[in-house]
C-alpha cells in the first residue's frame, strides 16, 4: 500500500554478491571416472587383504576349547525340567577334556547360553537402575515387576527379572588333580563396579520367593562386589551369548587333561538352551572369529577382480562418454 | 504538475476555484448513472445497506452495527494464537500421526521412552508455529501501520480533523487530499473541480497503470468546500458488501430526492487521488466490507509434483511398516503363545510368563500380538521420519533464498530482483513441459516507442526493428552496411547513437530530425501530421522534479509515445488547461520555436467501439481543426472520396509497418467552417444533455457526423519492442524441450511475425494454421444464419485438424518441427464443440503454439485445459491484471514485475523482472531444485530405511518382544543431529552441472521433463539400497561379534556396546553414501558430512559422561567397551565399505553404460582440458557482455 510513499529513500534491491549467495563456492565436483572406480577398487583391495591376513591370523593364534554339557550332565532323557527345578538332587557333573594347544595366561573361562533371550524386551525392562545406586530408592522397583516386592510387600534387591534369573551353575577346574584357581575379580566392567552397583547396598529379600529363578547371593557382600552379578546383568544382544565367568592366571601347556566339576544348576532344558564351558585365550582382536579376517579378505578379492574387469573393459571397450551430442534427445524418434 | 498549478492559481485569484470543467474532456465515460435495473432492487435481500451520511448520533446508523475501519489481516488474535496455530497444525496428517504416537508412547506399549518421541515432535511444532507467529506479526505491523494513517473526518462542531483510518465509522465525511490513499470504500461528493472529478488511480487494485476519472453527482458537486457540510444530511441506501470491484448499485436520498449512485461515485479503498487537490465523500464500505477485502482471497495453494509423489511414497512406506509390524507380531504371538506349554510348564521361565501383563501374556497370544503390532508400528516409525517434512520446508526456504539471492537474475533498469512468492514449487520449476505466455508486457517491453510513420506517401523511419531483422534473416537478405550499423546503434541497448534515448521514442531519420522536415517537399502536411501528436490525446504533462523536462501522464503507453515523439519533433506540449492546450513549436517557415495556443472545443476520446479519437480545436489563425486519429480500417471509410493521390501508398506502409511487428494508426484532419461548426456543436451539447438510454447513441451519433470527409495525413508506426534476450531464451527454452505456447490478442500475421522474431517460429518449422477466417465462413456470418456457420466452422476446423495431423504422422513425430497457429474463434469453437480430443493430440505434437486474437477470458481456459490435456507441469508467465486467472490456474505462475501493476506478481508463484530470466529460473534453479529435492527425498528415505531395519533384524533376534537395538536418545537424535544436516546441504547447495553448463546444455532439463530422478524405479532402487545397508551392518555387526571376546582382555560385546557398534556403522554409511552421492563438495559439504560423524562420536562421549540414571545403557559404553576394541573398528570400516560397495558398482555401470544426461556433462566438463575451459570461458564472458 505504501510501497511507493517511501521512493525517496528507497534502497536498491539489488542482490549483494558474494561467492556464497551466487552459489559459486570452491568446490570440489568428483566424479565417477573409469580410472577413479579403478584405482579405488585396487585401493581397497590392496588395503583389505592386508588386513584381513592380519585378523585372520589373530584369530587363528586363538586357543578355544568349548564343551558342551547341558546333555551330558543329566541323567534320564525324560524328567530333565523336574531333575534340574529339584533342589534335592545332586547335580554335580564331572568333565575333562584335553587342551589342543598351549595357553597363554590369562586364559579366560566362558559360560555359554543358548536360546536364551537376554535381550526380550520384558526382560531387558525387568530391573531398577535406581534401586541398584541409591540406598534410598530400595523400594523403586515398579519396573521389576513381578520380581519387585517379596510376597509381604518388601522391596527386592536387587529387583527384577534379569537379578532372578542368574545363572547359577558353578565351575572348579583342575589340572592333574591340583585346582585351578579361577579368578573372578575384575571380570565385570569397571563402570558397573563404580557407577552402577554400589557398595552401600546388600542383597535383601533375594530369592525369598516361592519360584526360584536362578542363583543366590551373599547377602554380606555389597552389589559393587557381586561381579557374577554385574556380568550377567550386562545383558546380551543376541540370545546365542557367552559371559566371562572367571579367569585362570597360569598357562596351560598343550595335551594338559582339564578336568572340571560342574554344578549343573541353571535351568535351561525348559526353553531348550544349550549350555557350553568356554576356555580360551584372547589376542588383540579379542576371541577366535574368522569373520572379520574373512569378509575382508572377500571384500578385498572382490574388489581387485572387478577392478580387473573394469580396467578390460576400459581398455577394450572404451567408451567416448563426455559428448553432449550424445544428449540429442530430440531427434531419437521414440520420444512421445 | 500542471492541473494543480492551475487549480492552485485558481485558489490565488479568487477563494473560489476555477475549476476546469474536465468533463468536457470526457464526452462518453462520464456519462451520468441513469437507474436501471438493480436499482429496483434496493432494499431487497442483497441491497440492504443504509448508511446514514454526517449523521453519528443516529441511533439507526448504530443499529446495524456496521464495523469500524479497524482492518485486521492477521491470521490470528493474541487470545486465539495458541489454539487455532495447533488446529492448523494438527490438520496435516502426518503430524497427526506423529501426535498419536507421540501419546501412545506414554503406555507401556511403547518400545522407548515417550520424551525421546515428544521432544522432536514439539521441537517441529514449535518451529512451524514459530514461523507463523512471525509471518503473522508482520502482517500485525503492516494492519498498525495502516491504522494509525490518519484522514481528515468532518465534526459538526470542530470542522474537518485528523483522525486515525480504525476510527473511521460507516457514514462518516471525510476529506482526502492529493496523493493520499482512500482509507476506506467511500461515496465521492465532490472535489476540487468545479464539476466534481477526481482522478484515481487504481493500480493497488487492478494493477492498471492508467488514471481512472471519478464523477461525483451533480446535486453533491457544490459541497465543495469545508464549512458546505453544516447541514448536510444524506441517506445511501446500496448493495451490500461483495467483492465485485466493477460495479455498486446504490440510491442516494438527498433533499427529499433520489439520485442513482453508480461505479462512478465510488473511490475504493487502497487506490490513490491523483491530480486532483482534495474530494470529500461518506464513508459507505469499511474493513472488511471494503471491496479490496472482500476481493483478497487466498490464492489457491499449490503443491509440486514431487510433493505429491512423496504422499505416495509415504504410503508405501506405510504399508511396508504395517507389513513389517504384521511381521513381527505373527512371530511375536507364536513365541509368546509357546512360553507356557500345554502342560502349564514355562518354556522361557526367565520371563515368568506365568505373572505377566497383557503385553505378554501367553494365555492371550493373540491380544498381545495386537498390542506388539502397535508397538511395532513405533517402533518401525523411522521408516516414515517426522523429519522429513521438516527438512524440507528449510530446505525449500533456503533454496528460495538462493533464487531471491541470483545476481544473475536482478534487472538493473526496474530495480527488480527475482522474488520467489512460495517455497513450495521450486521443484516444480525443474518439471515445466509447456509454458504458456502472454504477448504483450512478457515477451515486449509494453513500453511503446515510436518508431516510424508514414507522411503525404513518404515512409519516414530508418530503424530496423526486431521483427523486420528477423525477416531479413529468414529471407537471406543481406542487409546493406548502413542500415545494419544505423539499426545496430539504434537497438543496441546502451543508448541510441544520435543523442541520447528518449523513452517512448526510437524514430531515426535525418530528414525529420532536428527540424529538417522543413525543407521537405510535403512540409506542410508533416506540420499537420505532428500537429495531430501534439494535440490529439488525453495525455496531462507533468513538470518532472528538476523542473527541466516535462513528462506526460497518459492513459495508454502508445499515446504517451505519440506525445512524447511530437516533443521530440519540435511540437512540445507543455501546458493543458481546459479550454486550452499550448504548445512550444517550430514554425516552418521562420525556423523559429514559439509558444502557440490552440484553444481546445471538443475532445471524442477514444473507444473499442470507435477505435478513433478526434479533437476539435481552434489555432491562433482562427481555423478550426478537427484533428483525428484512428485504426486503418475506420479512418479509411471516413477519408473524403477526392482525397489525397497517397492513399494507396499509405495503405502500403501501414500493411508492412503490421508486418513489422508494429502498431499502426492512422492519421488525419479536416478544416471546419465556423457555421459548419457550430451547427454541429449545438447538435452535439443537445445530445450530451439528453438525459436517457439512448443517450449515447445520440453522442455517438453525433460524433459520427464531424468526423468524415477526413484528410489524409500519414500513419504512425509503434513499436512494442520485444524484451531483450527474448529470443536466445526462447531458442534454448525450446532446446531443453519445453513447449511454448503464446496467447496474444494480435492479428495472425502480426502473431506470425512476432513468432518468427522471437524464434518461436524457425523457417525449418511446418505451420499447421488453424482458422475461421475463410472467405465462406464470413460470408455465411454476414448471412447471420448460426446454424450453417456452425457447421461450416465444424467441418473446416475439422479439415484442418486433419491436415495437421497428416504433416504430424508424415514428420515421423519429430514434434520440434512443428508449430501450430490458432486463432481464438477457432479455439473458442473447438471448446465448445468437443473436438478437443483430436486437438490436443496434434498440440502437444507440436513445440510451439501460438493463439492469437484470443481474449483475457480465454487465457485461463486454455491453461486448464493444457494442464489436464497433457497431465505434465504447466507454467504460466504474464505480467498484467489479465493474466491472474492464468498464472492462478497453471502449476507454476510467473509474474514479470515491471511495467505494469503488481496483480499479476501478487498472484504469481514467482515474479521475475524480464522474460528471459525465465531461461535461468527453469535451467538453472528448477533443474538444480528439483535434483536436490528428488536426490534428498530419496537420501532421505534410503538413510530412514538403512536404520528402520536394522532394527527390524535385530527383532528377529530378540524374539520379536519389540526391544530396540539402541538406546532411546541415539534414536531420537538420528535424524535431528548425526544426519540431518548433510541431507540439508545436499537439498540446499548440491550441484550436478554448473550453471553455465546447465544454460550451455538446455537438454539436461530433459532429466526434469521426464522425470529421471524421481521415477519409482530409482526411488526403490533407493529404498532397495537402504535395505542391503542395514542388512550388511546388522549382519556383519553380529557376525564379526557374535559371542566370541570383543576386547583383548576377554570381555564380550554386550547389547550395550552392540547398539553402539551397529549405530556407529550407521551413522558411517549413510553419511558416506551422502558424500558419494552429492556432486559438489565445498568446505560446507566437508564440514556438516564429517561433522556429523565427529558429532556422533562427540554426543558418545558426552552422554556416556553423564550418571549412569541418566545415559542408562550409554554410560561409558565408548569409553569403555567400543573405543579399546579394534573389532569395532576394523568391523566399522569393512561394514561401511560393504554397504556403499554395491552402490558404486552400479553408479560406475550406470555412467559408464547407462548415462544421464548429468553424467554425461560431468564427464564432458571433466573431459575438457583446462586450458579449453578456460578459453570457453572467455568466450562465455565475451558472449555475455
Amino acid at each position: 500500500m505504501s510501497s511507493d510513499d517511501g521512493s525517496s529513500k528507497k534502497v536498491s534491491r539489488k542482490p549483494r554478491y558474494s561467492r556464497f549467495t551466487q552459489q559459486e563456492l570452491p568446490a570440489c565436483k568428483p566424479i565417477l571416472t573409469p580410472a577413479l572406480v579403478i584405482g579405488i577398487l585396487m585401493c581397497l583391495g590392496i588395503i583389505s587383504i592386508p588386513i584381513g591376513l592380519l585378523a585372520l591370523s589373530a584369530s587363528k593364534n586363538v586357543v578355544e576349547v568349548v564343551d558342551r554339557y547341558d546333555d551330558v550332565c543329566i541323567p534320564s532323557t525324560d524328567q530333565k525340567v523336574g531333575f534340574i527345578k529339584d533342589p534335592a538332587t545332586n547335580k554335580t557333573c564331572i568333565r575333562t577334556f584335553t587342551i589342543p594347544k598351549k595357553m597363554r595366561k590369562p586364559v579366560y573361562v566362558y559360560y555359554q547360553l543358548d536360546n536364551f533371550y537376554q535381550n526380550h524386551r520384558r526382560y531387558v525392562k525387568s530391573r531398577s537402575d535406581r534401586q541398584l545406586w541409591n540406598p534410598k530408592a530400595e523400594s523403586s522397583t515398579t519396573v521389576c515387576d513381578p520380581e519387585g516386592q517379596t510376597g509381604d510387600g518388601k522391596p527386592i534387591v536387587p529387583c527384577g527379572l534379569i537379578a532372578w534369573s542368574l545363572f547359577n551353575d558353578t565351575y572348579m577346574l583342575s589340572k592333574n588333580d591340583a585346582a585351578l584357581q579361577i579368578n573372578k575379580k575384575d571380570i565385570a566392567w569397571r563402570s558397573d563396579r563404580t557407577h552402577k552397583f554400589s557398595s552401600n547396598i546388600y542383597p535383601k529379600n533375594f530369592q525369598n520367593g516361592t519360584l526360584i529363578g536362578g542363583g543366590k547371593l551373599d547377602e554380606s557382600i555389597p552389589l559393587s562386589q557381586q561381579e557374577d552379578l554385574m556380568v550377567w546383568m550386562r545383558t546380551s544382544a543376541l540370545p546365542t551369548f557367552r559371559k566371562l565367568y572367571g579367569k585362570i592366571e597360569t598357562d596351560l601347556e598343550a595335551n594338559e587333561k582339564i578336568t572340571v566339576t560342574i554344578q549343573n544348576n541353571y535351568n535351561t532344558y525348559s526353553f531348550n538352551g544349550k549350555k557350553k564351558l568356554v576356555i580360551s585365550t584372547a589376542t588383540w582382536i579379542g576371541g577366535k572369529n574368522d569373520f572379520i579376517g574373512k569378509m575382508y579378505m572377500a571384500v578385498g578379492g572382490t574388489s581387485i577382480v572387478l577392478g580387473v574387469i573394469f580396467s578390460l573393459l576400459y581398455v577394450f571397450k572404451p567408451r567416448p562418454l563426455g559428448d553432449p551430442s550424445y544428449l540429442s534427445w530430440n531427434k531419437s524418434p521414440t520420444l512421445d | 504538475m500542471n492541473l494543480d498549478k492551475v487549480s492552485d492559481r485558481g485558489d490565488m485569484a479568487s477563494p473560489r476555484k476555477k475549476g476546469i470543467r474536465f468533463s468536457r474532456l470526457y464526452s462518453f465515460s462520464c456519462f451520468r448513472s441513469s437507474f436501471r435495473d438493480e436499482h429496483s432492487q434496493i432494499g431487497l435481500k442483497g441491497y440492504s445497506r443504509v448508511v446514514y451520511c454526517n449523521d453519528p448520533g443516529n441511533q439507526e446508523q448504530i443499529l446495524p452495527s456496521y464495523p469500524k475501519n479497524y482492518v485486521s489481516t492477521t491470521k490470528y488474535t493474541a487470545l486465539n494464537f495458541i489454539p487455532k496455530s495447533l488446529f492448523e497444525q494438527f490438520r496435516r496428517v502426518a503430524n497427526i500421526y506423529f501426535l498419536v504416537v507421540a501419546c501412545v508412547s506414554y503406555s507401556p506399549l511403547a518400545p522407548y521412552s515417550a520424551y525421546s518421541v515428544l521432544l522432536p515432535l514439539l521441537l517441529v511444532i514449535g518451529a512451524t508455529i514459530g514461523k507463523e507467529a512471525v509471518e503473522d506479526w508482520r502482517r500485525k505491523k503492516q494492519d498498525i501501520e495502516a491504522n494509525n494513517r490518519r484522514v481528515k473526518v468532518y465534526d459538526k462542531d470542530r470542522g474537518f480533523l485528523k483522525e486515525r483510518w480504525k476510527n473511521l465509522r460507516v457514514g462518516d465525511l471525510v476529506k482526502v487530499h492529493k496523493d493520499e490513499h482512500f482509507p476506506a470504500d467511500l461515496l465521492l461528493l465532490s472535489s476540487s473541480y468545479e464539476d466534481g472529478i477526481c482522478y484515481v488511480e487504481t493500480t493497488n487494485l487492478d494493477g492498471e497503470t492508467n488514471l481512472k476519472v471519478k464523477h461525483a453527482l451533480d446535486v453533491t458537486c457544490t459541497l465543495n468546500e469545508d464549512n458546505s457540510f453544516e447541514h448536510f444530511k444524506a441517506v445511501i441506501k446500496c448493495e451490500d458488501p461483495n467483492e465485485d470491484l466493477y460495479s455498486f448499485v446504490g440510491t442516494l436520498y438527498y433533499n427529499d430526492k433520489q439520485h442513482p449512485l453508480s461505479l462512478q461515485q465510488l473511490l475504493l479503498r487502497d487506490s490513490k487521488l491523483r491530480n486532483t487537490d482534495y474530494v470529500y465523500g461518506v464513508v459507505v464500505f469499511t474493513d472488511h466490507d471494503t471491496k479490496v477485502m472482500k476481493n483478497s482471497m487466498e490464492p489457491p495453494s499449490k503443491r509440486s509434483k514431487i510433493e505429491r509423489k512423496m504422499d505416495k511414497i509415504v504410503y508405501v512406506l506405510f504399508t511396508l511398516l504395517v507389513f513389517v509390524s504384521l511381521v513381527g507380531s505373527f512371530f511375536f504371538g507364536i513365541m509368546t503363545e509357546n512360553d507356557i506349554d500345554d502342560d502349564g510348564e514355562m518354556r522361557r521361565w526367565y520371563l515368568r510368563p506365568d505373572q505377566t501383563t497383557a503385553f505378554f501374556d501367553p494365555n492371550n497370544a493373540l491380544m498381545a500380538a495386537f498390542l506388539h503390532f502397535l508397538t511395532g508400528l513405533m517402533l518401525y516409525g523411522y521408516l516414515i521420519p517426522i523429519s522429513l517434512y521438516v527438512s524440507i520446508e528449510i530446505v525449500k526456504v533456503l533454496q528460495v533464498i538462493f533464487i531471491n539471492q541470483d545476481i544473475n537474475m536482478y534487472h538493473e533498469e526496474t530495480d527488480g530482483p527475482a522474488t520467489a512468492k512460495t517455497s513450495n514449487l521450486n521443484e516444480e520449476l525443474g518439471l515445466v513441459d509447456t509454458i504458456l505466455s502472454d504477448k504483450t508486457g512478457t515477451l515486449t517491453c509494453n513500453s511503446m516507442e515510436f518508431v516510424k510513420c508514414s507522411i503525404a506517401g513518404t515512409a519516414y523511419g530508418r530503424g530496423l526493428t526486431e521483427v523486420e531483422r528477423a525477416l531479413a534473416k529468414r529471407r537471406g537478405d543481406a542487409l546493406d552496411d548502413s542500415e545494419v550499423t544505423s539499426s545496430a546503434s539504434l537497438q543496441s541497448d546502451d543508448g541510441m547513437a544520435p543523442g541520447e534515448s528518449v523513452k517512448g521514442f526510437n524514430f531515426y531519420d535525418e530528414r525529420v530530425l532536428n527540424g529538417q522536415w522543413v525543407n521537405e517537399p510535403h512540409a506542410d502536411m508533416i506540420q499537420k501530421f505532428f500537429l495531430v501528436l501534439a494535440l490529439c490525446h488525453t495525455a496531462i504533462p507533468e513538470v518532472d522534479e528538476e523542473g527541466k523536462g516535462i513528462l506526460y501522464e497518459a492513459e495508454s503507453p502508445d499515446e504517451a509515445a505519440f506525445v512524447i515523439s511530437a516533443r521530440e519533433l519540435g511540437f512540445e506540449m507543455y501546458e493543458r488547461t481546459q479550454s486550452h492546450i499550448s504548445l512550444r513549436e517550430l514554425d516552418h517557415e521562420s525556423h523559429q520555436k514559439i509558444d502557440r495556443q490552440y484553444e481546445l472545443l471538443h475532445v471524442l476520446e477514444f473507444s473499442s467501439s470507435r477505435r478513433r479519437m478526434s479533437v476539435i480545436v481552434r489555432n491562433v489563425e482562427d481555423q478550426l481543426l478537427l484533428l483525428s486519429k484512428g485504426s486503418d480500417s475506420v479512418m479509411l471509410e471516413r477519408l473524403s472520396k477526392n482525397s489525397q493521390d497517397f492513399e494507396d501508398v499509405t495503405m502500403e506502409h501501414v500493411k508492412r509497418y503490421a508486418e513489422a511487428g508494429l502498431r499502426t494508426l492512422v492519421l488525419a484532419y479536416r478544416e471546419l467552417s465556423k457555421e459548419e461548426f457550430s451547427s454541429w456543436e449545438n447538435e452535439f451539447m443537445d445530445a450530451k444533455a439528453t438525459v436517457g438510454p439512448d443517450r449515447d447513441a445520440l453522442i455517438e451519433a453525433a460524433a459520427d457526423k464531424i468526423e468524415r470527409d477526413l484528410i489524409l495525413l500519414g500513419a504512425t508506426a509503434v513499436e512494442d519492442k520485444l524484451q531483450k534476450g527474448v529470443p536466445e531464451c526462447i531458442e534454448r527454452l525450446e532446446k531443453a524441450g519445453i513447449k511454448i505456447w503464446v496467447i496474444t490478442g494480435d492479428k495472425m500475421e502480426t502473431a506470425i511475425n512476432i513468432g518468427f522474431a522471437c524464434s518461436l517460429l524457425r523457417e525449418d518449422m511446418e505451420q499447421i494454421v488453424i482458422t475461421l477466417d475463410s472467405p465462406e465462413i464470413i460470408e455465411l456470418e454476414r448471412k447471420g444464419d448460426k446454424e450453417a456457420v456452425a457447421k461450416a466452422s465444424r467441418k473446416s476446423i475439422m479439415n484442418q485438424i486433419r491436415q495437421g495431423t497428416l504433416l504430424l504422422s508424415s514428420s515421423g513425430g519429430h514434434f520440434s518441427f512443428l508449430a501450430l497457429i490458432i486463432d481464438g474463434k477457432s479455439l473458442s469453437f473447438i471448446l465448445s464443440e468437443d473436438l478437443e480430443g483430436p486437438f490436443w493430440q496434434l498440440a502437444v505434437s507440436c513445440s510451439s503454439v501460438i493463439c492469437c486474437r484470443s481474449t483475457p477470458k480465454q487465457k485461463a481456459l486454455i491453461t486448464r485445459l493444457v494442464k489436464k490435456g497433457t497431465g505434465r507441469t504447466t507454467l504460466a508467465i504474464g505480467d498484467g491484471a489479465n493474466d491472474v486467472g492464468m498464472l492462478q490456474e497453471a502449476d507454476i505462475g510467473v509474474g514479470i514485475s515491471g511495467v505494469e501493476g503488481m496483480q499479476a506478481v501478487m498472484a504469481s508463484d514467482f515474479a521475475i523482472a524480464q522474460f528471459r530470466f525465465l531461461e535461468r529460473l527453469l535451467l538453472v534453479h528448477g533443474h538444480w531444485c528439483y535434483r536436490r529435492i528428488s536426490m534428498m527425498v530419496c537420501y532421505f528415505f534410503y538413510k530412514n530405511i538403512a536404520f528402520g531395519f536394522t532394527l527390524f533384524w535385530f527383532e528377529a533376534y530378540a524374539s520379536f518382544s519389540g526391544q530396540p537395538a539402541y538406546n532411546d536418545w541415539y534414536m531420537s537424535c538420528y535424524n535431528v543431529f548425526f544426519t540431518s544436516l548433510p541431507v540439508i546441504a545436499l537439498g540446499v547447495f548440491d550441484q550436478d552441472v554448473s550453471p553455465r553448463l546447465c544454460l550451455k546444455n538446455p537438454e539436461l532439463y530433459q532429466e526434469g521433463i521426464q522425470n529421471m530422478l524421481f521415477s519409482w524405479p530409482r526411488i526403490l532402487g533407493w529404498i532397495l539400497n537402504g535395505i542391503i545397508c542395514s542388512v550388511v551392518v546388522f549382519f556383519f555387526t553380529t557376525s564379526s561379534a557374535v559371542h566370541q571376546a570383543f576386547t583383548g582382555d576377554g570381555r564380550v560385546l554386550d547389547f550395550e556396546a552392540h547398539g553402539v557398534y551397529m549405530y556407529t556403522c550407521v551413522v558411517w554409511a549413510v553419511n558416506c553414501q551422502m558424500a558419494l552421492s552429492i556432486n559438489y563438495f565445498t568446505w560446507m559439504q566437508h564440514l556438516v558430512i564429517w561433522g556429523s560423524i565427529v558429532v556422533w562420536y562427540a554426543f558418545l562421549l558426552i552422554y556416556g559422561a553423564f550418571p549412569p540414571l541418566f545415559s542408562t545403557t550409554a554410560y561409558q559404553v565408548f569409553v569403555e567397551a567400543c573405543g579399546p576394541s579394534p573389532i569395532f573398528w576394523l568391523g566399522t570400516l569393512l561394514a561401511v565399505v560393504s554397504c556403499l560397495l554395491p552402490y558404486v558398482l552400479y553408479r560406475t555401470v550406470q555412467t559408464e553404460f547407462f548415462p544421464m544426461p548429468h553424467d554425461i556433462i560431468q564427464k564432458w566438463q571433466r573431459e575438457t582440458s583446462d586450458d579449453r575451459r578456460s578459453k570457453l570461458r572467455e568466450k562465455d564472458t565475451l558472449l555475455c557482455k
